[in-house]
Protein backbone atom coordinates (compact mmCIF):
# COMPACT_ATOMS: atom_id res chain seq x y z
CA UNK A 1 0.00 0.00 0.00
CA UNK A 2 2.93 2.39 0.57
CA UNK A 3 3.97 2.03 -2.85
CA UNK A 4 0.73 2.99 -4.35
CA UNK A 5 0.33 5.88 -2.42
CA UNK A 6 4.00 7.21 -2.73
CA UNK A 7 2.65 6.35 -6.44
CA UNK A 8 -0.18 8.91 -6.06
CA UNK A 9 2.35 11.40 -4.39
CA UNK A 10 4.82 11.32 -7.75
CA UNK A 11 2.31 10.98 -9.72
CA UNK A 12 0.52 14.51 -7.82
CA UNK A 13 3.43 16.45 -8.30
CA UNK A 14 4.55 15.74 -11.74
CA UNK A 15 0.79 16.78 -12.38
CA UNK A 16 1.67 19.96 -10.50
CA UNK A 17 4.75 20.43 -12.21
CA UNK A 18 3.08 20.29 -15.91
CA UNK A 19 0.56 22.82 -14.91
CA UNK A 20 3.49 25.10 -13.87
CA UNK A 21 4.95 24.62 -16.77
CA UNK A 22 1.90 25.50 -18.99
CA UNK A 23 1.31 28.48 -16.92
CA UNK A 24 5.43 29.77 -17.57
CA UNK A 25 5.10 29.18 -21.06
CA UNK A 26 2.05 31.50 -21.40
CA UNK A 27 3.08 34.09 -18.90
CA UNK A 28 5.52 35.83 -21.31
CA UNK A 29 2.93 36.80 -23.78
CA UNK A 30 0.51 37.86 -21.23
CA UNK A 31 3.19 40.25 -19.38
CA UNK A 32 3.80 41.38 -22.82
CA UNK A 33 0.75 42.09 -23.54
CA UNK A 34 -0.01 43.97 -20.42
CA UNK A 35 2.99 45.72 -20.65
CA UNK A 36 2.15 47.13 -24.52
CA UNK A 37 -1.29 48.18 -23.10
CA UNK A 38 -0.18 49.88 -20.06
CA UNK A 39 2.48 51.79 -22.70
CA UNK A 40 0.49 52.05 -25.34
CA UNK A 41 -3.16 52.10 -25.60
CA UNK A 42 -2.62 55.67 -24.22
CA UNK A 43 -0.89 56.55 -27.43
CA UNK A 44 -3.63 55.47 -29.49
CA UNK A 45 -5.96 57.45 -31.49
CA UNK A 46 -7.95 57.96 -34.74
CA UNK A 47 -5.06 59.75 -35.70
CA UNK A 48 -2.54 57.28 -34.96
CA UNK A 49 -4.39 54.92 -37.80
CA UNK A 50 -5.08 57.94 -40.12
CA UNK A 51 -2.12 59.83 -40.08
CA UNK A 52 1.53 60.02 -41.28
CA UNK A 53 4.30 60.81 -38.84
CA UNK A 54 4.84 63.98 -37.80
CA UNK A 55 7.93 66.00 -37.61
CA UNK A 56 9.12 66.20 -33.64
CA UNK A 57 7.50 68.71 -31.15
CA UNK A 58 4.23 68.31 -33.50
CA UNK A 59 1.16 66.39 -32.32
CA UNK A 60 -0.99 64.68 -34.03
CA UNK A 61 1.74 62.29 -35.80
CA UNK A 62 0.39 58.12 -36.55
CA UNK A 63 1.69 55.21 -38.04
CA UNK A 64 -0.54 54.79 -41.36
CA UNK A 65 2.10 54.50 -43.55
CA UNK A 66 3.63 51.97 -41.68
CA UNK A 67 0.52 50.00 -41.05
CA UNK A 68 -0.28 50.38 -44.50
CA UNK A 69 2.94 49.77 -45.93
CA UNK A 70 3.58 46.62 -43.24
CA UNK A 71 0.07 45.25 -45.33
CA UNK A 72 1.81 46.39 -48.63
CA UNK A 73 4.95 44.38 -47.91
CA UNK A 74 4.05 41.07 -46.47
CA UNK A 75 0.96 40.73 -48.95
CA UNK A 76 3.47 41.05 -51.74
CA UNK A 77 5.72 38.76 -49.99
CA UNK A 78 2.32 36.10 -49.44
CA UNK A 79 2.19 36.59 -53.43
CA UNK A 80 5.43 35.45 -53.84
CA UNK A 81 5.96 32.95 -51.43
CA UNK A 82 2.74 31.40 -50.70
CA UNK A 83 2.56 29.53 -54.45
CA UNK A 84 6.15 28.69 -54.43
CA UNK A 85 5.79 26.82 -50.74
CA UNK A 86 2.61 25.16 -51.07
CA UNK A 87 4.01 24.38 -55.14
CA UNK A 88 7.20 22.89 -53.43
CA UNK A 89 5.46 20.90 -50.32
CA UNK A 90 3.39 19.57 -52.68
CA UNK A 91 6.16 18.71 -54.97
CA UNK A 92 7.93 16.87 -51.58
CA UNK A 93 4.98 14.80 -50.52
CA UNK A 94 4.45 13.29 -53.89
CA UNK A 95 7.50 12.76 -54.94
CA UNK A 96 8.82 12.01 -51.60
CA UNK A 97 12.05 9.68 -51.73
CA UNK A 98 13.22 11.29 -55.36
CA UNK A 99 17.21 12.97 -54.63
CA UNK A 100 15.69 16.23 -55.55
CA UNK A 101 12.96 15.92 -52.82
CA UNK A 102 15.31 15.14 -50.32
CA UNK A 103 17.97 17.99 -51.20
CA UNK A 104 15.06 20.67 -51.46
CA UNK A 105 13.87 19.15 -48.03
CA UNK A 106 17.23 19.62 -46.31
CA UNK A 107 17.46 22.84 -47.39
CA UNK A 108 14.34 23.98 -46.44
CA UNK A 109 15.23 23.03 -42.81
CA UNK A 110 18.34 24.93 -43.58
CA UNK A 111 17.03 28.05 -44.42
CA UNK A 112 14.42 27.55 -41.92
CA UNK A 113 17.01 27.74 -39.14
CA UNK A 114 18.55 30.98 -41.13
CA UNK A 115 19.14 34.36 -38.98
CA UNK A 116 16.98 36.58 -40.66
CA UNK A 117 19.69 39.01 -41.11
CA UNK A 118 21.33 37.09 -43.33
CA UNK A 119 18.41 36.61 -45.68
CA UNK A 120 18.43 40.57 -45.57
CA UNK A 121 21.89 41.02 -46.47
CA UNK A 122 20.92 38.71 -48.85
CA UNK A 123 18.04 40.20 -50.73
CA UNK A 124 20.37 43.67 -50.17
CA UNK A 125 23.11 42.26 -52.09
CA UNK A 126 20.80 40.63 -55.03
CA UNK A 127 18.28 42.89 -55.65
CA UNK A 128 18.79 46.28 -54.07
CA UNK A 129 22.55 46.61 -55.10
CA UNK A 130 22.23 46.03 -58.75
CA UNK A 131 18.95 47.98 -59.06
CA UNK A 132 20.87 50.73 -57.00
CA UNK A 133 18.10 51.95 -54.42
CA UNK A 134 16.37 50.31 -51.83
CA UNK A 135 12.57 49.25 -52.70
CA UNK A 136 9.11 47.59 -51.23
CA UNK A 137 10.12 45.02 -53.28
CA UNK A 138 13.19 43.78 -51.81
CA UNK A 139 11.63 44.08 -48.53
CA UNK A 140 9.03 41.19 -49.87
CA UNK A 141 11.30 39.27 -51.63
CA UNK A 142 13.47 38.97 -48.26
CA UNK A 143 10.34 38.03 -46.36
CA UNK A 144 9.05 35.43 -49.03
CA UNK A 145 12.49 33.99 -48.83
CA UNK A 146 11.72 33.52 -44.91
CA UNK A 147 8.48 32.40 -45.64
CA UNK A 148 9.42 29.70 -48.85
CA UNK A 149 10.71 26.93 -46.33
CA UNK A 150 8.55 27.22 -43.82
CA UNK A 151 5.20 27.12 -45.94
CA UNK A 152 7.28 24.64 -47.78
CA UNK A 153 7.51 22.11 -44.86
CA UNK A 154 4.17 22.62 -43.24
CA UNK A 155 2.35 21.79 -46.62
CA UNK A 156 4.35 18.82 -47.01
CA UNK A 157 3.76 17.45 -43.44
CA UNK A 158 -0.06 18.44 -44.04
CA UNK A 159 -0.23 16.78 -47.12
CA UNK A 160 1.42 13.36 -45.25
CA UNK A 161 -1.14 12.77 -43.01
CA UNK A 162 -3.93 12.01 -45.59
CA UNK A 163 -3.98 8.90 -45.89
CA UNK A 164 -3.02 6.78 -48.63
CA UNK A 165 -6.31 4.93 -48.95
CA UNK A 166 -7.76 8.57 -49.99
CA UNK A 167 -5.13 8.47 -52.73
CA UNK A 168 -5.87 5.06 -53.92
CA UNK A 169 -9.90 5.64 -53.81
CA UNK A 170 -9.27 8.26 -56.09
CA UNK A 171 -6.87 6.32 -58.86
CA UNK A 172 -9.48 3.98 -58.46
CA UNK A 173 -12.12 5.91 -59.74
CA UNK A 174 -9.66 7.08 -62.76
CA UNK A 175 -8.87 9.68 -61.61
CA UNK A 176 -5.65 10.29 -63.30
CA UNK A 177 -2.62 11.72 -60.65
CA UNK A 178 -1.90 15.53 -60.79
CA UNK A 179 -5.97 15.22 -60.03
CA UNK A 180 -5.77 13.21 -57.28
CA UNK A 181 -2.89 15.13 -55.80
CA UNK A 182 -5.35 18.78 -56.57
CA UNK A 183 -8.78 17.28 -55.61
CA UNK A 184 -8.26 15.41 -53.41
CA UNK A 185 -5.14 15.41 -51.65
CA UNK A 186 -4.52 18.64 -51.77
CA UNK A 187 -8.15 19.50 -50.84
CA UNK A 188 -8.30 17.15 -48.04
CA UNK A 189 -4.97 19.34 -46.18
CA UNK A 190 -6.24 22.71 -47.39
CA UNK A 191 -7.55 23.71 -43.58
CA UNK A 192 -4.45 22.61 -42.57
CA UNK A 193 -2.04 24.20 -45.01
CA UNK A 194 -4.60 27.62 -44.61
CA UNK A 195 -3.00 26.99 -41.31
CA UNK A 196 0.68 26.86 -41.82
CA UNK A 197 0.01 29.97 -44.47
CA UNK A 198 -1.20 32.01 -41.66
CA UNK A 199 1.24 30.95 -39.29
CA UNK A 200 4.10 31.81 -41.77
CA UNK A 201 2.21 35.37 -42.53
CA UNK A 202 2.20 36.08 -39.14
CA UNK A 203 5.76 34.91 -38.66
CA UNK A 204 7.28 37.56 -41.15
CA UNK A 205 4.93 40.18 -40.18
CA UNK A 206 6.86 41.14 -37.25
CA UNK A 207 10.16 40.42 -39.04
CA UNK A 208 13.04 43.52 -38.98
CA UNK A 209 15.82 42.69 -39.86
CA UNK A 210 15.33 41.49 -43.53
CA UNK A 211 13.81 44.70 -43.62
CA UNK A 212 16.20 47.27 -42.56
CA UNK A 213 18.43 46.73 -46.01
CA UNK A 214 15.76 46.19 -48.14
CA UNK A 215 12.74 48.40 -47.36
CA UNK A 216 14.49 50.62 -45.35
CA UNK A 217 11.47 52.49 -43.78
CA UNK A 218 9.93 55.66 -45.09
CA UNK A 219 8.52 59.12 -42.95
CA UNK A 220 6.42 59.46 -45.96
CA UNK A 221 3.36 58.05 -47.85
CA UNK A 222 4.20 55.60 -50.19
CA UNK A 223 2.63 52.44 -51.39
CA UNK A 224 4.86 52.22 -54.58
CA UNK A 225 6.50 48.69 -54.55
CA UNK A 226 9.59 50.36 -56.64
CA UNK A 227 9.90 52.80 -53.73
CA UNK A 228 11.30 52.33 -49.98
CA UNK A 229 8.21 52.05 -47.93
CA UNK A 230 7.42 52.27 -44.42
CA UNK A 231 6.40 49.45 -42.39
CA UNK A 232 5.29 49.19 -38.59
CA UNK A 233 8.60 46.90 -37.27
CA UNK A 234 11.16 49.35 -39.18
CA UNK A 235 9.37 52.50 -37.83
CA UNK A 236 8.81 50.88 -34.29
CA UNK A 237 12.92 50.43 -34.66
CA UNK A 238 13.26 54.04 -35.70
CA UNK A 239 11.43 55.17 -32.68
CA UNK A 240 12.52 53.47 -30.08
CA UNK A 241 15.91 54.39 -30.34
CA UNK A 242 15.48 57.95 -31.19
CA UNK A 243 15.75 60.10 -28.23
CA UNK A 244 12.12 61.98 -28.13
CA UNK A 245 9.71 61.21 -25.72
CA UNK A 246 7.14 61.55 -28.38
CA UNK A 247 8.36 59.24 -30.72
CA UNK A 248 8.76 56.48 -27.57
CA UNK A 249 5.41 56.73 -26.82
CA UNK A 250 4.51 55.85 -30.66
CA UNK A 251 6.60 53.18 -30.27
CA UNK A 252 4.72 51.38 -27.39
CA UNK A 253 1.55 51.71 -29.37
CA UNK A 254 3.09 50.42 -32.75
CA UNK A 255 3.79 47.33 -31.23
CA UNK A 256 0.95 47.23 -29.74
CA UNK A 257 -1.01 47.12 -33.19
CA UNK A 258 1.70 44.82 -34.35
CA UNK A 259 1.17 42.49 -32.19
CA UNK A 260 -2.82 42.82 -32.19
CA UNK A 261 -2.52 42.14 -36.29
CA UNK A 262 -0.15 39.08 -35.44
CA UNK A 263 -2.83 37.82 -33.14
CA UNK A 264 -5.56 38.56 -35.44
CA UNK A 265 -3.52 36.33 -38.09
CA UNK A 266 -3.07 33.81 -35.08
CA UNK A 267 -7.18 33.93 -34.05
CA UNK A 268 -7.93 33.37 -38.17
CA UNK A 269 -5.46 30.54 -38.45
CA UNK A 270 -7.33 28.76 -35.74
CA UNK A 271 -10.65 29.22 -37.24
CA UNK A 272 -9.26 27.88 -40.86
CA UNK A 273 -8.66 24.12 -39.09
CA UNK A 274 -12.48 24.05 -39.30
CA UNK A 275 -13.49 22.10 -42.02
CA UNK A 276 -16.42 23.19 -44.36
CA UNK A 277 -18.71 20.74 -42.68
CA UNK A 278 -17.78 22.00 -39.00
CA UNK A 279 -15.75 19.05 -37.72
CA UNK A 280 -12.04 19.55 -37.08
CA UNK A 281 -9.68 18.35 -39.01
CA UNK A 282 -7.37 16.31 -37.46
CA UNK B 1 -35.03 -4.28 -60.19
CA UNK B 2 -33.16 -2.14 -62.01
CA UNK B 3 -32.82 -2.47 -65.76
CA UNK B 4 -29.17 -3.77 -66.94
CA UNK B 5 -27.10 -1.37 -68.38
CA UNK B 6 -27.06 -1.29 -72.31
CA UNK B 7 -24.87 -3.53 -73.67
CA UNK B 8 -23.73 -0.95 -76.29
CA UNK B 9 -20.02 -0.29 -76.50
CA UNK B 10 -18.89 2.66 -74.12
CA UNK B 11 -17.87 5.52 -75.62
CA UNK B 12 -14.04 5.01 -74.72
CA UNK B 13 -12.15 2.94 -76.70
CA UNK B 14 -9.86 1.50 -74.16
CA UNK B 15 -12.51 -1.42 -72.96
CA UNK B 16 -15.04 -2.55 -74.66
CA UNK B 17 -17.49 -5.31 -75.83
CA UNK B 18 -15.46 -6.11 -79.04
CA UNK B 19 -17.77 -8.82 -80.39
CA UNK B 20 -21.58 -8.69 -79.34
CA UNK B 21 -21.94 -12.38 -79.62
CA UNK B 22 -18.55 -12.49 -77.27
CA UNK B 23 -20.68 -10.34 -74.76
CA UNK B 24 -23.16 -13.49 -73.95
CA UNK B 25 -23.46 -13.61 -70.30
CA UNK B 26 -21.57 -17.37 -70.24
CA UNK B 27 -18.35 -15.70 -72.02
CA UNK B 28 -15.63 -14.25 -69.61
CA UNK B 29 -15.49 -10.87 -68.19
CA UNK B 30 -11.65 -11.27 -67.04
CA UNK B 31 -9.63 -13.47 -68.86
CA UNK B 32 -5.74 -13.88 -66.85
CA UNK B 33 -3.02 -15.33 -68.44
CA UNK B 34 0.18 -16.19 -67.02
CA UNK B 35 0.18 -13.08 -64.58
CA UNK B 36 2.73 -12.82 -62.19
CA UNK B 37 2.73 -10.13 -59.88
CA UNK B 38 5.71 -8.51 -58.17
CA UNK B 39 6.32 -6.15 -55.23
CA UNK B 40 10.72 -5.75 -56.14
CA UNK B 41 11.77 -8.61 -56.51
CA UNK B 42 8.92 -10.88 -54.89
CA UNK B 43 6.54 -12.21 -56.76
CA UNK B 44 3.04 -11.86 -54.72
CA UNK B 45 1.32 -13.93 -57.52
CA UNK B 46 2.89 -16.27 -59.69
CA UNK B 47 1.65 -17.47 -62.96
CA UNK B 48 -2.13 -17.14 -62.11
CA UNK B 49 -4.37 -18.19 -65.45
CA UNK B 50 -7.98 -18.06 -64.54
CA UNK B 51 -11.33 -16.66 -66.76
CA UNK B 52 -13.63 -14.45 -65.18
CA UNK B 53 -17.76 -15.04 -65.67
CA UNK B 54 -19.78 -12.29 -66.84
CA UNK B 55 -22.59 -11.17 -64.42
CA UNK B 56 -21.36 -13.45 -61.74
CA UNK B 57 -19.70 -13.02 -58.63
CA UNK B 58 -16.51 -14.69 -58.28
CA UNK B 59 -14.90 -14.96 -54.51
CA UNK B 60 -10.75 -15.27 -53.90
CA UNK B 61 -10.08 -16.37 -50.94
CA UNK B 62 -6.93 -18.29 -49.26
CA UNK B 63 -4.76 -17.10 -45.95
CA UNK B 64 -3.63 -13.83 -45.11
CA UNK B 65 -0.45 -12.77 -47.39
CA UNK B 66 -1.22 -15.33 -50.30
CA UNK B 67 -1.82 -12.33 -52.97
CA UNK B 68 -5.65 -12.01 -52.99
CA UNK B 69 -5.70 -8.07 -52.89
CA UNK B 70 -2.31 -8.01 -55.12
CA UNK B 71 -4.11 -10.41 -58.07
CA UNK B 72 -7.05 -7.89 -57.37
CA UNK B 73 -5.36 -5.29 -57.79
CA UNK B 74 -3.80 -6.65 -61.19
CA UNK B 75 -7.17 -6.22 -62.54
CA UNK B 76 -7.86 -2.61 -62.82
CA UNK B 77 -3.97 -1.72 -62.69
CA UNK B 78 -3.68 -0.72 -59.25
CA UNK B 79 -1.11 -2.75 -58.54
CA UNK B 80 1.48 -0.83 -60.31
CA UNK B 81 0.95 2.24 -58.63
CA UNK B 82 3.01 1.08 -55.69
CA UNK B 83 6.94 1.93 -55.73
CA UNK B 84 9.19 -0.87 -57.24
CA UNK B 85 5.82 -3.18 -58.48
CA UNK B 86 5.46 -4.47 -61.91
CA UNK B 87 3.45 -6.93 -63.42
CA UNK B 88 3.84 -9.43 -65.94
CA UNK B 89 1.87 -11.89 -68.33
CA UNK B 90 -1.76 -10.61 -69.89
CA UNK B 91 -5.26 -9.45 -68.28
CA UNK B 92 -7.83 -9.20 -70.86
CA UNK B 93 -11.24 -7.80 -69.72
CA UNK B 94 -14.14 -7.81 -72.39
CA UNK B 95 -11.91 -8.58 -74.81
CA UNK B 96 -9.20 -5.78 -74.51
CA UNK B 97 -5.76 -6.14 -73.14
CA UNK B 98 -5.61 -3.70 -70.01
CA UNK B 99 -1.74 -4.08 -70.43
CA UNK B 100 -1.60 -3.54 -74.17
CA UNK B 101 0.73 -0.64 -75.57
CA UNK B 102 -1.00 2.50 -75.23
CA UNK B 103 -3.95 1.24 -72.89
CA UNK B 104 -3.46 3.79 -70.21
CA UNK B 105 -4.21 2.71 -66.52
CA UNK B 106 -6.77 5.67 -65.86
CA UNK B 107 -8.83 4.68 -68.93
CA UNK B 108 -8.93 0.95 -67.60
CA UNK B 109 -10.21 2.08 -63.96
CA UNK B 110 -12.83 4.00 -65.47
CA UNK B 111 -14.41 0.27 -66.59
CA UNK B 112 -13.13 -1.55 -63.58
CA UNK B 113 -14.89 0.20 -60.23
CA UNK B 114 -13.08 -0.73 -57.21
CA UNK B 115 -14.15 -0.53 -53.16
CA UNK B 116 -11.69 -1.07 -50.58
CA UNK B 117 -11.02 -3.03 -47.00
CA UNK B 118 -11.71 0.51 -45.01
CA UNK B 119 -14.35 2.84 -46.40
CA UNK B 120 -13.10 5.63 -48.18
CA UNK B 121 -15.48 8.61 -48.74
CA UNK B 122 -14.06 11.78 -49.54
CA UNK B 123 -13.36 13.85 -46.79
CA UNK B 124 -13.83 17.56 -48.24
CA UNK B 125 -17.19 16.23 -50.13
CA UNK B 126 -20.84 15.68 -49.30
CA UNK B 127 -22.76 12.55 -49.91
CA UNK B 128 -24.01 13.73 -53.48
CA UNK B 129 -20.35 15.13 -54.15
CA UNK B 130 -18.81 12.20 -53.04
CA UNK B 131 -20.70 9.48 -55.74
CA UNK B 132 -20.71 11.89 -58.08
CA UNK B 133 -16.75 12.13 -57.76
CA UNK B 134 -16.16 10.09 -60.53
CA UNK B 135 -18.46 11.41 -63.01
CA UNK B 136 -16.25 14.62 -62.93
CA UNK B 137 -13.50 12.71 -64.93
CA UNK B 138 -14.97 12.00 -67.93
CA UNK B 139 -18.17 14.43 -68.26
CA UNK B 140 -18.85 13.93 -71.73
CA UNK B 141 -19.92 10.57 -72.05
CA UNK B 142 -21.84 10.50 -68.56
CA UNK B 143 -24.40 13.42 -69.65
CA UNK B 144 -26.30 11.27 -71.81
CA UNK B 145 -27.42 9.54 -68.78
CA UNK B 146 -29.15 12.37 -67.51
CA UNK B 147 -28.75 15.07 -64.84
CA UNK B 148 -26.02 14.61 -62.25
CA UNK B 149 -28.80 14.07 -59.33
CA UNK B 150 -30.03 11.74 -61.23
CA UNK B 151 -27.36 9.48 -61.89
CA UNK B 152 -26.25 10.15 -57.91
CA UNK B 153 -29.64 8.97 -57.03
CA UNK B 154 -29.38 5.82 -59.14
CA UNK B 155 -26.52 5.04 -57.75
CA UNK B 156 -27.31 5.54 -54.46
CA UNK B 157 -30.29 3.13 -55.10
CA UNK B 158 -28.12 0.51 -56.55
CA UNK B 159 -25.96 1.16 -53.49
CA UNK B 160 -28.88 0.28 -50.89
CA UNK B 161 -28.06 3.61 -49.86
CA UNK B 162 -30.81 5.96 -50.74
CA UNK B 163 -33.47 5.74 -48.37
CA UNK B 164 -30.84 6.67 -45.36
CA UNK B 165 -29.27 9.54 -47.64
CA UNK B 166 -31.92 11.09 -49.85
CA UNK B 167 -33.06 13.88 -47.17
CA UNK B 168 -29.10 14.79 -46.59
CA UNK B 169 -26.86 15.13 -49.77
CA UNK B 170 -25.20 18.03 -49.18
CA UNK B 171 -24.08 16.80 -45.81
CA UNK B 172 -20.79 15.54 -45.47
CA UNK B 173 -19.89 11.77 -45.99
CA UNK B 174 -18.28 11.59 -42.53
CA UNK B 175 -21.53 11.87 -40.86
CA UNK B 176 -22.64 8.47 -42.06
CA UNK B 177 -21.77 4.81 -40.46
CA UNK B 178 -19.02 2.59 -41.26
CA UNK B 179 -21.78 0.64 -42.93
CA UNK B 180 -22.80 3.24 -44.88
CA UNK B 181 -19.98 5.23 -45.96
CA UNK B 182 -18.86 1.71 -47.55
CA UNK B 183 -22.13 1.55 -49.18
CA UNK B 184 -21.57 4.76 -50.04
CA UNK B 185 -18.17 3.99 -52.05
CA UNK B 186 -20.12 1.40 -53.77
CA UNK B 187 -22.09 3.62 -54.98
CA UNK B 188 -19.31 6.04 -55.97
CA UNK B 189 -18.23 3.03 -57.77
CA UNK B 190 -20.97 2.38 -59.34
CA UNK B 191 -21.71 5.71 -60.62
CA UNK B 192 -19.75 5.26 -63.32
CA UNK B 193 -21.50 2.23 -64.43
CA UNK B 194 -18.48 0.11 -64.34
CA UNK B 195 -18.50 -3.08 -66.47
CA UNK B 196 -16.22 -4.62 -63.64
CA UNK B 197 -16.50 -4.18 -60.07
CA UNK B 198 -13.69 -5.59 -57.44
CA UNK B 199 -14.01 -5.22 -53.76
CA UNK B 200 -11.25 -6.28 -51.51
CA UNK B 201 -12.57 -7.47 -48.23
CA UNK B 202 -15.56 -5.06 -48.18
CA UNK B 203 -16.89 -6.17 -44.83
CA UNK B 204 -13.80 -6.59 -43.14
CA UNK B 205 -13.88 -3.20 -41.30
CA UNK B 206 -17.64 -3.48 -40.93
CA UNK B 207 -20.22 -4.97 -37.88
CA UNK B 208 -22.03 -7.73 -38.58
CA UNK B 209 -25.07 -5.88 -39.36
CA UNK B 210 -23.61 -3.67 -41.50
CA UNK B 211 -21.65 -6.62 -43.38
CA UNK B 212 -24.66 -8.82 -43.89
CA UNK B 213 -26.43 -5.28 -45.86
CA UNK B 214 -22.77 -4.98 -47.87
CA UNK B 215 -23.56 -9.30 -48.62
CA UNK B 216 -27.36 -8.64 -49.83
CA UNK B 217 -26.07 -6.10 -52.02
CA UNK B 218 -23.23 -7.48 -53.71
CA UNK B 219 -25.72 -10.91 -54.18
CA UNK B 220 -28.04 -8.64 -56.25
CA UNK B 221 -25.20 -6.72 -57.87
CA UNK B 222 -24.39 -9.83 -60.09
CA UNK B 223 -27.26 -8.75 -62.27
CA UNK B 224 -25.94 -6.22 -63.54
CA UNK B 225 -22.17 -6.19 -62.99
CA UNK B 226 -19.11 -8.53 -62.68
CA UNK B 227 -17.92 -8.52 -59.24
CA UNK B 228 -14.33 -10.19 -58.22
CA UNK B 229 -14.84 -10.15 -53.99
CA UNK B 230 -11.85 -10.74 -52.38
CA UNK B 231 -12.08 -12.16 -48.81
CA UNK B 232 -10.53 -14.16 -46.49
CA UNK B 233 -14.59 -14.89 -44.54
CA UNK B 234 -15.28 -18.04 -46.26
CA UNK B 235 -19.04 -18.01 -45.16
CA UNK B 236 -19.25 -15.00 -46.60
CA UNK B 237 -17.51 -16.25 -50.25
CA UNK B 238 -19.96 -19.62 -49.83
CA UNK B 239 -22.87 -17.10 -49.54
CA UNK B 240 -22.22 -14.86 -52.37
CA UNK B 241 -20.15 -15.99 -54.86
CA UNK B 242 -20.83 -18.02 -57.96
CA UNK B 243 -17.55 -19.10 -58.26
CA UNK B 244 -14.36 -19.46 -55.76
CA UNK B 245 -10.50 -19.14 -56.31
CA UNK B 246 -8.13 -20.70 -53.87
CA UNK B 247 -4.91 -18.76 -53.51
CA UNK B 248 -1.79 -19.95 -51.76
CA UNK B 249 1.20 -18.56 -51.41
CA UNK B 250 0.71 -16.36 -54.82
CA UNK B 251 -0.46 -19.46 -56.63
CA UNK B 252 -4.04 -20.34 -57.87
CA UNK B 253 -4.91 -23.87 -56.67
CA UNK B 254 -8.57 -24.48 -57.38
CA UNK B 255 -10.70 -22.44 -59.15
CA UNK B 256 -14.34 -23.75 -59.37
CA UNK B 257 -18.17 -23.10 -58.91
CA UNK B 258 -18.37 -21.89 -55.20
CA UNK B 259 -20.69 -25.34 -54.61
CA UNK B 260 -17.98 -27.74 -55.96
CA UNK B 261 -15.28 -26.14 -54.62
CA UNK B 262 -16.79 -25.96 -50.68
CA UNK B 263 -18.03 -29.28 -50.91
CA UNK B 264 -15.48 -31.51 -53.10
CA UNK B 265 -12.35 -29.97 -53.91
CA UNK B 266 -10.35 -31.65 -55.88
CA UNK B 267 -6.47 -30.38 -54.25
CA UNK B 268 -5.94 -31.48 -51.49
CA UNK B 269 -4.74 -28.13 -49.60
CA UNK B 270 -7.94 -27.04 -50.80
CA UNK B 271 -9.46 -29.16 -48.29
CA UNK B 272 -7.33 -28.15 -45.55
CA UNK B 273 -7.79 -25.32 -46.09
CA UNK B 274 -11.88 -24.97 -46.11
CA UNK B 275 -12.01 -27.58 -43.17
CA UNK B 276 -9.48 -25.45 -40.94
CA UNK B 277 -6.55 -27.06 -41.25
CA UNK B 278 -4.53 -23.97 -41.70
CA UNK B 279 -5.00 -20.36 -42.57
Amino acid sequence: MRTVRSRHIVSGGMIALTYLAAILATLPLILILIHLIQKGASSLSLAFFTNGPSPVGEAGGGMANAIVGTLVVVGTASLIGLPIGIAAGLYLAEKRTTPLAYTVRFLADVLNGLPSIVVGIFAWEFLVRPIGHFSALAGSVALAAMMIPLVTRTTEEMLRVVPTSLREAALALGYPKWRTSIAVVLRTALAGIATGALVAIARIAGETAPLLFTALGNQFWSTSLKAPIAALPLQIFTYAISPYDEWHRQAWAGALVLIVIVLIISVAARFATRSRFGAPVD
Amino acid sequence: MREKPARVATPTVQVRVADPVASHATAPCIVTSQLTAYFGDVAAIKDVTMSIPQQAVTAIIGPSGCGKSTLLRCLNRMHETVPRARVEGSVQILGSQIYGDGTSPIAVRRHVGMVFQRPTPFPTMSIRNNVAAGLSIDKASHQARGSKDEIVAEALQRAGLWEEVKDRLNESAMALSGGQQQRLCIARALATRPRVLLLDEPTASLDPLSSQKVEELVYHLRETVTVVIVTHNMQQAARVSDRTAFLLAGELIEFASTNELFTAPHDSRTESYITGRFG
